[in-house]
């Protein structure tokens, strides 16, 4: 029985939130480092959200909808602060590299922008500020894309650091933009290997890389087929090279945005 | 030209966004949109009007604390309120605490139940595959579900195995998953 089989009636327990005490912490523990099983039982929810549409019968009564919006008048407004907090949940600590990436994915847009116009002798004067503004954009973006940038993420206190990559795929120009922290070290001649699953067909190779010292590592614009739909990201580790298929297990997965 | 279903999702976006920012009539919209699913699925838990109508308020409440909760990259608004309903309902039926915090639960993107007609179709969808299981797996998930028996339990009423239990309630959730993957 393999590890995530172990865990498949704790996850639908998990799901239909009957797990409590001891064992849902040991779930916990174990959803905090694995992805297919997060990703797993963020389907079985789904899947439970839909029999809840069975449930059929009166319209709640008038004296409830004033209700709630008088108690909703009497309510403060949490202060700023606390509502940009970050979110406890695995997904959310990469949120404030969210919007840096989308600065790196201009960038790259830029750059093929300047490409295309240097070949355009007319269009000198533009390609020049193009080059500018690549230029501004770059050293904004440097925090995430140069080498010696410090990189720091926040989490709940108590919470050990683990892995966690965000993909931002623009499926109509092929673009790709993948940052990770906390990676695990490599074994010797290994590298980790982005797979972007399709809803249909094999996986297909979306760049290989290696963490640096910190954990923290990026994959911008590989080679993808045009137009590829992705229904889901994963990460394997494969020998040096990289590989053309995944070989399993698959160490890290998230599902479409 | 955005799909009706598009513009159900967009609309949900704007109002929750609005909750963000203070707004009480974006609260009202979203109550108008919701309270009839957020209702029916109290009432289907508890069979008692003020104690839905208890859980009713708890869960917009708590949409209009912390509206950053929801997370609009993965799922409809209308599922994942179904969801936290259903927890909180059955919280409340089985008098205990809350172990879940609204913002941890995450679920991938389901069907949209941003209107009353898609809502309905999903709802007619789901009683044609609950129609093709057993009747003793149909009971099963509704008792896990609806009434918030652990596999055990349900084991013990029925008088089935563990396992087949587990089994059966798996695959009655698996064959919905797939009613909607198709």
């Amino acid at each position: 029985m393999s590890e995530h089989e172990q865990y498949a009636d704790d996850l639908l327990l998990y799901a239909l939130d009957t797990l409590r005490g001891e064992e849902r912490s040991r779930v916990d523990e174990h959803l905090a480092t694995c992805a297919s099983c997060r990703l797993e039982l963020e389907q079985l929810r789904g899947d439970t959200a839909v029999l809840a549409l069975t449930a059929t019968g009166p319209r709640p009564p008038q004296r409830a909808r004033q209700r709630l919006l008088q108690a909703v008048a009497r309510e403060p407004r949490l202060p700023k602060i606390a509502e940009t907090s970050p979110r406890r949940s695995w997904w959310g600590a990469l949120g404030w590299a969210a919007s840096l990436a989308i600065l790196v994915l201009a960038a790259a847009l830029w750059k093929e922008n300047a490409a295309l116009h240097e070949t355009l002798a007319s269009a000198r004067s533009q390609a020049a500020e193009s080059g500018r503004e690549l230029e501004a954009l770059r050293k904004i973006a440097a925090p995430i894309i140069e080498p010696e940038a410090q990189r720091v993420t926040l989490v709940a206190a108590k919470a050990p650091p683990q892995p966690q990559g965000k993909a931002f795929y623009l499926r109509n120009r092929g673009s790709l933009i993948f940052l990770a922290n906390n990676m695990p070290p490599l074994p010797p001649n290994k590298t980790y290997e982005l797979w972007l699953i399709p809803a249909n067909g094999a996986p297909v190779p979306a760049g290989i890389f290696k963490p640096d010292v910190h954990g923290n590592a990026s994959v911008v614009n590989p080679l993808l087929p045009a137009g590829a739909e992705a229904k889901a990201f994963a990460i394997t580790v494969e020998n040096e090279a990289g590989s053309a298929a995944p070989t399993m297990p698959i160490v890290m997965m998230g599902s479409g945005e | 030209m955005l799909s009706p279903q598009a513009q159900g999702i967009s609309a949900d976006l704007a109002l929750v966004t609005g909750l963000k920012s203070g707004d009480q009539g974006a609260m009202a919209e979203l109550y108008d949109r919701y309270s009839a699913l957020v209702y029916a699925v109290a009432l289907r838990v508890l069979g008692d009007t003020g104690a839905a109508e208890d859980v009713l308020q708890e869960v917009f409440l708590q949409l209009w604390r912390k509206p950053t909760a929801f997370d609009a990259a993965r799922g409809s608004l209308g599922s994942w309120l179904a969801v936290i309903t259903r927890n909180r309902a059955i919280d409340s039926l089985r008098k205990r605490r809350p172990e879940t915090d609204i913002e941890d639960v995450i679920l991938s993107v389901s069907p949209d139940l941003a209107g009353s007609a898609e809502r309905a179709k999903t709802a007619e969808k789901v009683r044609g595959v609950m129609g093709t299981m057993l009747p003793a797996q149909r009971a099963m998930l509704e008792m896990a579900y609806w009434e918030g028996m652990s596999h055990s339990e349900i084991a013990d009423k029925t008088g089935e195995p563990l396992g087949t239990v587990k089994t059966r309630i798996r695959a009655g959730l698996i064959a919905l998953r797939k009613a909607f993957q198709g």
